[in-house]
């Protein structure tokens, strides 16, 4: 579990910040409320999910409030993962 | 009753959860024609202030061109109102032909199909072209219109960084194994003013068998020396697949859009697009003004020169009065001001002092970024931008932000 949050939140960190961004990332921060994350990009997160954990996250559990911080995304894939 | 106390209590409650929210849009209401100098009632039922018009999209001063509305007049009197028909049943004219063929022209493509508008050249174009086997690509902060359309395909999607080319060749290699990918950007973003670099752009595009669809709305008419567009500027004329852009913003302001680009692309959108085939054709009036439009900048880049001319003129005397402005070389200018409320104070107080322009803040822009969007225009004369500049001297002066940067603003704000 700890494990697979500090990999979703590389992937985060990675892909949605900018180096000249301050912002800081961490596993309850708020990704699509605060606008880190928009609803269209989520679609990378999501892939990179079902592929690295290989799982299938149905649409309607996929929701912008389900990928709102590394907390919940890890919660809703552990769910589908056991 | 269908529509219960119930109901529209319902419906009531979400307005004010708009307003709670700072998001709720006024109604205001220009008196006059589309001009540097309008009338305006604002807020609804207060008396009409004449401002000058520095939030239109009328780069080029044509919205009201005197040669723009004898072309529309002769539109009316020789090919009537209205057409009453989409495009392929009974709606399609000479001059929607002509005018057809003035665009692929201007634009330096083979081809090209006219929509009511670019928001529904973008709805229609995805879904006419892919399927399931095929991946968009898009930058991050393209126009929602594009969002909608790629919605609305059936192909897969991702995003990559705004202008990020590493990331843009990042996300090209994941979907190598997909039967086509397209790279999909806006030209010019409508909300920072920058230009995507279609040439880095296209060479990757070329590395990965990829094509290349630009969103140039906010280019068409003025950007490049001739004002063909942003693949004017990059020199990439013959290396970008398909434009779509809007008749509604420097091409004289009415409405109507197209898509633009490879013979069978836009052969594919002529038999599949929805917004083609299921909504009205544009009225004659429009075509025949737009044509006049684009023989006028065909004829002389006196328009687009004057508007660049007016951009670098604003663009030194707003940095000279100490305002942290967005670099560029676009008629689109984002005076920073990080703080959403602050954006909002002084847009009010500057259309106190006689100039009309918008804050922009989040979800319009990103959380952090809100601005004051300060768009130029070739009908602005000296004088304009001049006031102007002055406007924002004394408003930045009276909220203390001149000379700070980012975050010298931030500091004292907040974000
Ligand atoms: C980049 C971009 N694309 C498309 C559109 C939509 O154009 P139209 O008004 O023709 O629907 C706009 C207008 O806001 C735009 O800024």
């Amino acid at each position: 579990m700890e494990e697979m949050k500090e990999a979703v939140l590389e992937y985060v960190i990675d892909e949605y910040v900018d180096e000249d961004d301050d912002i800081e990332v961490a596993f309850d921060t708020p990704l699509i409320s605060s606008g880190i994350v928009d609803s269209f990009s989520m679609v990378s997160l999501k892939a990179f999910l079902e592929r690295k954990y290989e799982v299938k996250l149905p649409d309607d559990e996929a929701t912008p409030e389900a990928f709102d911080t590394v907390n919940s995304i890890v919660a809703l894939v552990s769910k589908h993962t056991s | 009753m269908a529509y219960s106390d119930k109901t529209r209590r319902l419906f009531a409650g979400e307005i004010e959860a708009i307003k709670e929210k700072g998001l709720y849009k006024e109604k205001r209401f220009i008196w006059s024609p589309q001009d540097a100098e309008i009338e305006v009632e604002f807020p609804e039922g207060s008396s009409r202030e004449k401002v000058l018009n520095f939030c239109a999209n009328n780069y080029l001063g044509l919205s009201s061109h005197p040669d723009v509305i004898k072309a529309a007049h002769d539109g009316l009197e020789e090919r009537g109102y209205g057409m009453s028909s989409v495009r392929f049943i009974c709606g399609t004219q000479d001059i929607h032909r002509e005018l057809q063929d003035k665009v692929s022209e201007f634009l330096g493509m083979e081809d090209t199909l006219l929509f009511p508008s670019c928001m529904d050249a973008n709805a229609g174009v995805f879904e006419a072209i892919l399927d399931a086997e095929d991946v968009i690509i898009a930058d991050r902060l393209i126009h929602a219109s594009l969002v909608d359309g790629i919605r609305l395909c059936s192909a897969g999607y991702d995003t990559f960084k705004h202008m990020d080319m590493k990331h843009l060749r990042k996300k090209l290699e994941l979907h190598s194994d997909k039967r086509q990918r397209l790279i999909v950007t806006d030209g010019v973003f409508s909300m920072d003013g920058d230009l995507c670099p279609l040439d880095e752009m296209c060479d990757l595009a070329d590395e990965y068998d990829a094509m290349v669809l630009v969103d140039d709305s906010h280019a068409t008419g003025f950007i490049g020396k001739k004002g063909r567009g942003v693949h004017e500027h990059f020199n990439v004329i013959d290396r970008i697949d398909l434009i779509t852009t809007t008749f509604g913003k420097a091409l004289g302001g009415a409405s109507g859009g197209c898509v633009s680009g490879r013979r069978e692309l836009v052969e594919l959108c002529r038999q599949k697009a929805r917004p083609y085939l299921f909504s009205n054709s544009l009225a004659p009036v429009i075509v025949s003004a737009t044509i006049r439009v684009i023989e006028l900048l065909s004829q002389t880049t006196e328009r687009r020169d004057k508007l660049e001319a007016n951009t670098k003129y604003f663009r030194e005397g707003i940095t000279k009065a100490g305002l942290s402005v967005r670099e560029g070389a676009t008629p689109i200018v984002p005076v920073m001001l990080y703080n959403a409320k602050l954006a909002n104070d002084m847009a009010r107080d500057m259309y106190a002092e006689g100039i009309y322009v918008i804050g922009f803040f989040f979800p319009v822009v990103p959380a952090g970024a809100a601005r004051i969007r300060v768009q130029l225009s070739a009908a602005h004369e000296k004088e304009h931008i001049d006031k102007c500049v002055a406007a924002f001297r004394k408003v930045g002066e009276k909220y203390g932000i001149l000379g700070l940067d980012k975050k010298g603003i931030i500091e004292k704000y907040g974000t």
